[in-house]
């Protein structure tokens, strides 16, 4: 290859990600943002400024090396670049869509402090749709490892990095899952329009193909428990068990037909896929849907009830400012043609006399001041009441941590549900450790990522310890 | 894998299914259930377990063929495999000792009160059992009702076998004058409901295994939610018995019919008729 470098350009403008046309978005589960073309990625990668310090590696949760891979992209090097992510996370394609850059590496870089930062997501993504395009995706089949065994519980991102790091260690790795189907809630949570199952499903294979292997209906606590595992030769057990357990609003009405939690409505569109014709499971999206809340999961729910066909409104008790949701998710969802009611909130939920959903109360909000998340207090504005004709409420208000394991495992402590960890991840059980949403309460993909990591690092250096001291204690243990 | 060892059709309706489930078979208990798809493209839906085998490695499950999934449920042949099966799920039946012991079923309910009734007799309880049929050729598993209880007694709705009548009828016929301990109750809604009514008159603690639409059944979506006491509780992790005395059965009626339209769309387009007469 000659030696003639590409010429940086930050001041070119940051690629705009192509997106499947609004009108076209209306009834299909197709993926939105269509990402870049070839031509957007060479500008894009041309405009990072190969900082010497890169402060975006620093904000990666994950630290990946993002300034090596955009530099091989820079040089026409896309496999090279997606070889260089592999590197360090299994999830590029997954990652390259669901993570909230803006927050981390994109708010970190330096160019974005004068100019826009160098959309550092979207190139993470071509790199994987590249490869995967050009069959690399795979990674070498390797031999199954012969190391110690560990079991992790949950299927979902923290346990899948944590897989990766030590199936690559040399152990063998078991995951046990209880749905029938592997990722947790980039199965069940995130819709195929944010990312298509064929990623996540390819990305999971590179792990089964690295020698991880994966148990499907399998729920830890109740099929076998964590004693059970470790009496099977399981070394070490990481609780990945996420946020799956939905808060409800607590008003009347709440459980009248045509009310769901978010949780049950996009695990009967995204995991069950009532959006098919083949599906049996059913899903009741009405002609006027409600979703409340301002999350992810109130953006996920409000874009699937449009597709579905229903009018919709995101009922959100403070401002668009105060957004929880990803960015482009809250734009999308206004290109797509859904209403925002901001400074509301529900307060009963009328039906029928059949239980069916009719009509739902709400009252204007004001801000106050700040709250203990730091932003501002929603007050209500007394005699501010109204009513609208709704059929489908949706509530998308926040979830806290699964409590099955917990509940079939008292010797864990738990604070209100979140499982209480050491600062080396462990839990109060030897050889436990938890990570991701179970301890953080609901956090974000990249933490969960990051957490998986940090505890895959804990198991390996706790199983390397106690081998040392097995030894003396007559303890055998697998290298 | 999950294959089907044994299936034995106990009425035109409702077909008993043994199917290997080795981890299940080692840790479930009276009350458990299983959440299964009997195709890849099934909805998921709980059954009760009516019996496990740890040494050999299997459970019994006995299924009613009225909706789709039920139906190709039913119609799985020996040999065949559940491509998905979980469990044991939900809360254990509560069994204590308190002497006398009542366990009320109606229709496939009958299925779940054999273990039920079973481990409430191996606590020392003196356990009676009256169920429920539409007449004498769809009561099921009777021979192992009669082993598990102490007395079994039968109502069929026209009087082809025992008390002519339902089971709340029996039951004010049957009344002991001291009356029992504790009674658990298990079948269609309406039945639970007057159940309930009647042993709360009684003043009998009542328990009432509910069967509400479940997707999960391990706790993350709400959709089995129920309103007991006042409070809304998830029947697949917190349940599915709670005091009957308690539970807001009208509630549980009205969501028990929210795809009522979708079903009968679902099970008149699906060909299979098996077992239907």
């Amino acid at each position: 290859m000659g030696d003639i470098r590409p010429k940086r350009n930050p001041k070119a403008p940051r690629q705009q990600v192509p997106v499947l046309e609004a009108g076209r978005r209306a009834s299909t589960p197709e993926e939105v943002a269509t990402g870049f073309v070839e031509d957007q990625v060479k500008i894009e990668a041309l405009r990072c400024l190969n900082c010497k310090n890169p402060v975006c590696v620093d904000a990666c949760p994950l630290h990946l090396d993002i300034k090596a891979f955009i530099d091989r992209m820079a040089n026409g090097d896309i496999a090279g670049a997606f070889e260089k992510i592999s590197e360090q996370s299994p999830f590029p394609g997954v990652c390259g869509r669901v993570c909230q850059h803006e927050l981390f590496c994109e708010k970190a870089c330096l160019l974005g402090k004068k100019l826009d930062p160098v959309a550092i997501g979207s190139l993470e993504r071509y790199c994987a749709d590249y490869a995967r395009a050009a069959g690399d995706g795979h990674g070498a089949a390797r031999a199954r490892p012969t190391g110690a065994k560990i079991a992790l519980v949950g299927s979902g991102p923290a346990s899948m990095i944590a897989a990766f790091d030590l199936v690559r260690k040399g152990y063998r790795v078991s995951v046990f899952e209880a749905l029938h189907e592997l990722g947790g809630v980039l199965a069940y949570g995130i819709p195929p329009f944010r990312l298509p199952r064929e990623i996540l499903n390819q990305e999971i294979d590179r792990l089964a193909g690295m020698g991880v292997e994966f148990h499907r209906n399998f729920i830890v606590g109740k099929t076998a428990t964590i004693d059970e595992l470790f009496a099977e030769g399981y070394e070490a057990v990481f609780i990945g068990t996420g946020a799956g357990l939905p808060y409800l609003m607590g008003i009347p009405g709440e459980n009248l037909i045509g009310v769901y939690t978010a949780n049950e409505f996009l695990t009967r569109i995204n995991l069950m896929q009532a959006y098919r014709k083949e599906s049996d499971t059913p899903v009741r999206v009405g002609r006027r849907t409600y979703v409340i809340g301002g999350g992810n999961s109130a953006m996920d729910a409000a874009r699937w009830a449009k597709r579905l066909g229903s009018e919709t409104t995101v009922l959100f008790r403070r401002g668009r400012a105060e957004l929880r949701a990803r960015l482009e998710e809250v734009e999308h969802a206004e290109q797509e043609g859904i209403r925002f009611e901001f400074l509301a909130a529900p307060v009963a939920i009328h039906g029928d006399d059949k239980g069916f959903v009719t009509g739902l109360d709400c009252i204007r909000m004001e801000l106050g001041a700040p709250d203990s998340s730091g932003r501002p207090s929603p007050v209500p504005i007394a005699g501010s009441e109204y009513s609208v004709e709704v059929d489908t409420v949706v509530a998308a208000i926040g979830q806290g941590p699964n409590p099955t394991l917990q509940k079939a495992t008292p010797e864990l402590i738990t604070n209100r549900g979140k499982i209480v960890i050491d600062a080396s991840g462990q839990t109060s059980m030897e050889g436990v450790f938890a990570g991701g949403d179970v301890v953080r309460g609901g956090s974000t993909v990249i933490l969960a990522m990051k957490d998986g990591r940090a505890a895959a690092d804990a198991i390996d250096r706790a199983l390397k310890a106690r081998r040392a001291d097995g030894v003396s204690e007559g303890r055998e243990v697998a290298q | 894998m999950n294959r089907i060892l044994k299936r034995r059709q106990l009425t035109p309706e409702i077909v008993l299914l043994e199917v290997t489930a080795p981890r299940v078979a080692r840790r479930w208990k009276p009350g458990n259930f299983i959440i299964i798809r009997p195709t890849p493209e099934s909805e998921r839906i709980p059954l009760t377990i009516v019996d496990g085998d740890a040494g050999k490695g299997s459970i019994t499950m006995v299924v009613q063929a009225i909706g789709k999934t039920t139906m190709q449920t039913a119609a799985l042949r020996e040999g065949d495999a559940i491509p998905d099966l979980a469990g044991p799920l939900g809360e254990p039946a509560t069994v204590e000792r308190v002497g006398h012991v009542l366990a009320v079923g109606g229709g496939v309910g009958v299925a779940e009160l054999l273990p039920v009734a079973g481990a409430f007799r191996r606590a020392g309880n003196y356990v009676t059992a009256i169920c429920g049929a539409r007449n004498a050729g769809l009561r099921i598993l009777q021979e192992g009702l009669a082993a598990a209880t102490d007395e079994t007694l039968w109502a069929t709705d026209d009087g082809s076998a025992g008390f002519h009548g339902n089971v709340v009828e029996l039951m004010q016929a049957w009344k002991p004058a001291t009356p029992p301990g504790l009674i658990h109750a298990i079948g269609p809604i309406p039945m639970m409901r007057a159940v309930a009514s009647l042993t709360r008159e009684w003043g009998v603690r009542t328990y009432a295994s509910l069967n509400p639409v479940m997707i999960d059944g391990t706790g993350m979506c709400g959709g089995c939610r129920v309103t007991v006491g006042g409070k809304v509780r998830f029947a697949c992790v917190e349940g599915p018995e709670f005091d009957a005395h308690e539970v807001d059965f009208d509630e549980l009626a009205r969501r028990n019919r929210a795809y009522a339209d979708k079903e009968k769309e679902a099970r008149e387009a699906h060909p299979c008729r098996i077992g239907l007469g």
